[in-house]
């Protein structure tokens, strides 16, 4: 497994937002997230990263590993977890300066690279975000002239960049047109052969067509877990079925 | 659906009437106080354009020839004297007046009517104090917008707040008394009361504005923006230096700006804390004194009219002229740092 969790519990301050999160995400595979607002599949999303850090009062408590060592043991360098486990955003979010830089940020952080090597590294990640013929003739160009599903995947060559082993996207389509998204998708299933995908999202469709294993999360719980052929066509929970066909949430 | 509007809510046109007349009256008092300011500032400059031109050229305001009679009557015999050697000695001002730093408008043997020490002086204050003031003022407001838990910034922002309330001749007073003194230990000089003094008080008055100003403009900055940085891999400095302060630099350069403004301005305080010294400063350990100072000193003491009352007006144009230029060069910078739209 590359993530696995085990009873983990999740708290903004004393409310808990997950109860007992049990399940494993295989290397190399896309992983949904899916179930109601509020159900904790961000928050549990988040924890991967450690995200959840940068708030004050939150607290963990279980175990949450990445290849076998625990993510939340005392002598883990936040930065380095976050450097192997990158991160997409629900809104783009590129940073006001050049597409270049945008894409350059992360490689810029602590190491001093040779140009010829950044500018090398800087395409490998956007032709790998699939926007290296859009943006090739306007690299010093505003990322914000870009539209809004470039601009998602300007992020994703970002995040790409500094070559992580993990992608967290969190409801990364819930921004942009429905063309955009169809490409995004695209995206990810060639992302597929060098990253691990865990994806949040609310579009069970979605779900559906990319990943290969779906978790249904409830009240901060996890449901259900199953290939994601088997969850839509023969769940085993009754709120499965109720919630993917449509009875609530 | 404009049909169907008018078809269901019946209008009264008399109270439409009533309403049309009452928004062109807010809208005539709403430009008459727009262009009551315009007016105001086009009226100051046209004062100070006309007194000031009266000081160039040859010849004297104040002088025997133009005097009316009942004006003679009440000088006594040594002042008609005075004012005629006055009138013999007055030499010509032209471009001595901005490229000489001899300033005697009083004598009436030696007279000099050059301000560019004066220029040089409120130069070398005015960027002292924005290069102490500055990187204090933003450091702080980072801290405070970034770094500070919320009940620390609660408590500091108003205290900070209230340094902008102390009265300018308070500030001048802490300087003779205080300040002065400390600087002129430190360097191991006679005198306190110097180029350094007055930037060192200017710099404590510019930084409310720098610091109030420059922090909202740091939590202005989305916090989308730090979440990716950190989850990019960067720490909370990183983010700060490399993100969040780039983001928020329009906001701060306003905010440093509108602090130069205030310092280029400031009379009381470098007034009492410069030393007066009428002359072209060799360093910043030198007294001198600024534009703003010579003019409140002198004008009250002037006789109306005369050739040394016109020149003072030419050194508010001068004072006009250089915060134009700080303003000017300000707003060109903002707007170019401003995201274009797509």
């Amino acid at each position: 497994m590359k993530i696995e969790s085990r009873g983990l519990d999740f708290f903004y301050g004393t409310a808990q937002a997950l109860h007992g999160v049990t399940l494993g995400v295989k290397t190399r595979e896309i992983f949904a997230l899916i179930g109601p607002s509020g159900c904790g599949k961000s928050t549990f999303l988040r924890c991967i990263n450690r995200m959840n850090d940068t708030l004050d009062g939150t607290s963990v408590r279980g175990m949450l590993t990445l290849d076998d060592a625990d993510i939340y043991a005392p002598n883990v360098d936040v930065v380095k977890l976050r450097r192997r486990v990158g991160m997409v955003f629900q809104k783009p979010n590129p940073f006001p300066k050049s597409i270049f830089d945008n894409v350059a940020y992360g490689l810029r952080l602590g190491m001093k690279l040779p140009r010829t090597e950044l500018e090398g590294r800087v395409e490998r990640a956007l032709r790998g975000a699939a926007l290296w013929d859009e943006a090739k003739d306007r690299l010093s160009a505003s990322a914000m002239m870009l539209s809004g599903g470039q601009q998602q995947r300007l992020c994703i060559a970002r995040a790409i960049a500094v070559e992580p082993e993990v992608l967290l996207m969190d409801e990364p389509t819930s921004a942009l047109d429905p063309i955009a998204t169809a490409r995004l998708e695209e995206l990810m299933q060639s992302l597929r052969a060098a990253y691990t995908i865990v994806i949040v999202t609310h579009n069970l469709q979605q779900a559906a067509r990319v990943s290969d294993t779906t978790a249904f999360f409830l009240h901060g719980r996890v449901v259900e877990v199953a290939p994601t052929d088997t969850l839509f066509t023969r769940p085993r929970v009754k709120e499965t079925e109720e919630y993917i066909t449509g009875r609530f949430g | 659906m404009e049909a169907a509007e008018q078809v269901s809510v019946p209008r009264d046109m008399g109270g439409g009437a009533s309403r049309r007349l009452r928004e062109r009256l807010i809208e005539a008092a709403l430009a008459l106080a727009a262009g009551s300011s315009v007016f105001v500032l086009l009226g100051i400059f046209g004062v100070l354009l006309v007194n000031g031109v009266q000081a160039f050229g040859t010849g004297d305001g104040v002088s025997l020839a133009n005097l009316s009679a009942d004006e003679r009557a009440m000088l006594s015999e040594a002042e008609l004297a005075e004012l005629g050697r006055h009138t013999e000695h007055a030499p010509s001002v032209g471009a001595d007046f901005l490229f000489s730093s001899h300033w005697n408008p009083t004598s009436s043997v030696t007279a000099a009517y050059g301000v560019l020490g004066m220029v040089v002086s409120t130069l070398i204050v005015t960027l002292l104090a924005i290069a102490i003031a500055a990187p204090v003022g933003v450091g702080v407001a980072a801290w405070l917008a970034y770094v500070a838990p919320p009940r620390a910034r609660e408590i500091l922002k108003p205290i900070l707040e209230m340094l902008a309330a102390i009265p300018s001749v308070v500030v001048g007073f802490i300087g003779i008394v205080f300040v002065g003194p400390l600087i002129a230990r430190v360097f191991g000089l006679g005198n306190g009361l110097n180029a350094l003094n007055g930037a060192v008080l200017l710099a404590v008055m510019a930084l409310p504005t720098i610091i109030s100003i420059s922090e909202d403009a740091i939590r202005a900055v989305p916090k989308d923006y730090v979440q990716a940085s950190l989850a990019l891999g960067a720490d909370r400095w990183q983010t700060l230096v490399r993100v969040v302060l780039p983001a928020g630099a329009s906001g701060i350069l306003a905010a440093v700006m509108l602090g130069m403004g205030r310092a280029i301005g400031e009379t009381m305080t470098v007034l009492m804390a410069t030393g007066n010294a009428v002359a072209m400063p060799g360093s910043i350990f030198d007294s001198v004194r600024t534009l703003t100072a010579t003019i409140a000193i002198e004008l009250g003491e002037v006789p109306q009219g005369s050739r040394h009352y016109h020149l003072l007006f030419a050194v508010g144009l001068v004072l006009f002229v250089m915060t134009f230029v700080v303003n000017l060069v300000s707003d060109m910078v903002l707007r170019r740092g401003a995201p274009r739209p797509s």
